[in-house]
């Protein structure tokens, strides 16, 4: 049989909370093009990493260590997965389509000389071959391609299989592998890490209220800023905003920018481009305030107000003071 | 410091895509041209490195002939010289892409002398291959690593930072080495009144690639599914107010 070789993405033994979508995913992919489902876990942590895998379909997980492996590193894990998956015959090898994810396959691909297709979101087998469809312009195209390989080597468009363990759990028999590695694979090793702490991150806030180019300047930024600490939330912003140096890039939402995933995202003057749309279509709700009935932005939002933003984001925050005020005096 | 950085040019980031009938490419008839994002702010990050410790920054791309506007633009902001690998073939896949800047770096290479760093994108906007830049890092025999915002170069190695949800993880790199930058790790100048005036002097050097194929093939592109609009509108101005902070005190955020 076939075997799909699917490498689970841990950062020192805490798996990345998209690799579970991926492995859905790569069972769905196993089952379509009748594969055995295994998976690979490399390095520092991974004993940890590989505990209830056999719940998400795993036939086997196989354990990469090396004393080498002390942390994460492209060259190290390629080399190991491409070793492994030589070992096993692997006829596919699967990773999610993360900043790391698409990293190693690329280095996998690079050693095999065998194509790699990043970020997709269906495939199916079509004779010796797979057709897929995958993301271009960061989600604004969708591509068919074809890919003839004698292992095919892809990875999984991040959130698009929605993670659910098997209804038949597999048998998931841990087994070791030891690549063969020298000092020249580790070259590229993580060295060290910086912690960052700040209050409200704009990753996690409850709330975003963003602004894009409808805001104008820097200095109109203040009340983008206003509202945002009324709601105890964090500011967000479009690209064409850091591009004008209004504000840092460390505020940008968006495919080139943060993930958001808030209870409520408050566009205030962005047109909703899907470069934006994809950092924050995870939000639970969108209230959309433009001046532009027909912004891409508004028409996919929950809620819209039609007007102009440096009247409307005032006004929002004047009421939530003069109903704190009259709570305040009805408690008082 | 020797620096080359491989760009790419591709329709400016606009808010509609249209498709040709075919559905073979991007119907680029109402759309401008630039240099990709994450390889724009490359060609910034090789030019202040270079201001800082002196040396040169070549640009590099595979395009059409009309992609001389994007390596103009790079010499508008600070690059010392440009390289263009013509092609009439449009889209060619990650392998065959890579293959064909490696004969040119090694051929750059043979003439003058190694490069220190070579920069590329994290992945290019249109296709997003996110590889072309680690297969040439292979065939060349260098270490890489990408998704780097931030690059300090230390002698004769470079710190390079990748951004995770908690801070900064950190690589360190011996020269020569090649490293994938995302937008972000710095704000692109914009050119000067001098610089656009080298830059249409600037001498375009041309190098014939070789095409090749690989086990990757376009079949169409396709505009994905419109989901459709529930929207709704609760006003026209400032007076919608109360009904929005009744929404945020619904969802108990006020
Ligand atoms: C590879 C790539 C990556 C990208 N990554 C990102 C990314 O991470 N994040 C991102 O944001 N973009 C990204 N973009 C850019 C994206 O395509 C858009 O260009 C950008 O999001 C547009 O920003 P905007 O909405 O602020 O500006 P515009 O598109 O110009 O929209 C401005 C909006 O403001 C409205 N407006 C104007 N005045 C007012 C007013 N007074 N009151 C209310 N509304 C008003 C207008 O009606 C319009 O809808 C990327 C593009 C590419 C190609
Ligand atoms: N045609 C090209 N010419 C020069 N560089 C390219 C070309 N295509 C891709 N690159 C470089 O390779 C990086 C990764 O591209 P990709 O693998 O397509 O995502 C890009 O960010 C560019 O730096």
């Amino acid at each position: 049989m076939n075997i799909l070789l699917y490498l689970v993405e841990h950062d020192r033994g805490r798996i990345d909370e998209t690799a579970w979508g991926g492995m859905t995913g790569a069972r769905l992919l196993a089952e379509r093009t009748a594969s055995e489902l295994h998976a690979v876990v490399i390095g520092a942590g991974s004993e940890a990493a590989a505990d209830g895998l056999a719940a998400y379909g795993f036939e086997q997980v196989h354990v990469v260590r090396h004393h080498l492996l002390t942390d994460y590193g492209p060259d190290a894990w390629a080399e190991s997965l491409f070793q492994l998956a030589g070992s096993v015959g692997a006829g596919a090898v699967v990773a999610t389509g993360s900043d790391r994810g698409n990293e190693v396959m690329a280095q996998v691909g690079a050693r095999a000389d065998l194509a790699m297709v990043a970020n997709c979101l269906e495939i199916e087998q079509d004779g010796d071959d797979w057709l897929m469809t995958r993301v271009r312009w960061g989600g604004s195209l969708h591509e068919r391609a074809r890919l003839s390989a004698p292992v095919k080597l892809v990875t999984i468009a991040p959130h698009s299989t929605e993670a659910a363990p098997s209804d038949q759990p597999a048998a998931g028999i841990v087994s070791g592998f030891t690549p063969d590695l020298s000092e020249a694979d580790a070259v590229t090793m993580v060295v060290d890490r910086v912690t960052v702490s700040e209050g409200i991150t704009l990753a996690t806030a409850p709330v975003v209220v963003s602004g894009g180019r409808g805001v104008g300047s820097a200095e109109a930024f203040d009340i983008i800023e206003e509202l945002a600490d009324l709601l105890g939330g964090a500011v967000g912003c479009s690209r064409v905003v850091t591009n004008n140096g209004w504000k840092n890039h460390k505020f940008q939402v968006g495919q080139t920018g943060t993930v958001v995933a808030p209870d409520l995202y408050i566009a205030c003057g962005i047109s909703g481009a899907i470069q934006h749309w994809v950092g924050m279509m995870n939000a639970k709700n969108v209230l959309a305030i433009n001046i532009d009935r027909d912004a891409p932005m508004v028409t996919k939002a929950d809620w819209a107000v039609i007007a102009d933003l440096h009247q409307v984001v005032p006004a929002i925050s004047e009421e939530i003071l003069r109903r704190r005020t009259l709570a305040a005096e009805d408690s008082g | 410091m020797r620096i080359l950085v491989c760009v790419k040019r591709v329709p400016a980031p606009g808010a509609k895509i249209v498709l040709t009938p075919d559905g073979q490419d991007i119907d680029a008839s109402l759309l401008g041209f630039a240099i990709s994002p994450h390889e724009e702010c490359a060609v910034e990050e090789a030019v202040q490195i270079v201001e800082r410790e002196g040396g040169s920054v070549t640009v590099m791309t595979l395009g059409p002939p009309e992609a001389a506007e994007q390596l103009r633009a790079a010499v508008a902001v600070g690059a010392t010289s440009v390289v263009l690998l013509p092609t009439d073939i449009p889209d060619w896949d990650p392998v065959s892409t890579s293959a064909a800047l490696v004969s040119a770096i090694s051929r750059l290479e043979d003439e003058e002398a190694p490069f220190d760093l070579i920069l590329f994108g994290n992945e290019s906007a249109d296709s997003g291959g996110y590889q072309v830049g680690i297969r040439v890092a292979r065939s060349l025999g260098r270490p890489m690593v990408t998704g780097i915002k931030g690059i300090d170069t230390e002698g004769d190695s470079v710190a390079a930072r990748r951004e995770t949800p908690s801070g900064w993880e950190v690589y360190r790199l011996p020269l020569p080495a090649m490293v994938g930058v995302k937008e972000g790790i710095n704000l692109p100048r914009y050119p000067t009144l001098k610089g656009r005036m080298a830059a249409r002097r600037a001498p375009v050097a041309t190098m014939d690639p070789a095409a090749s194929t690989s086990g990757q093939s376009k079949v169409m592109l396709m505009t994905p599914p419109d989901a459709g609009s529930a929207v709704e509108i609760l006003g026209e101005g400032p007076e919608a107010a109360p009904a929005i902070v009744d929404i945020m005190e619904g969802l108990g955020l006020v």
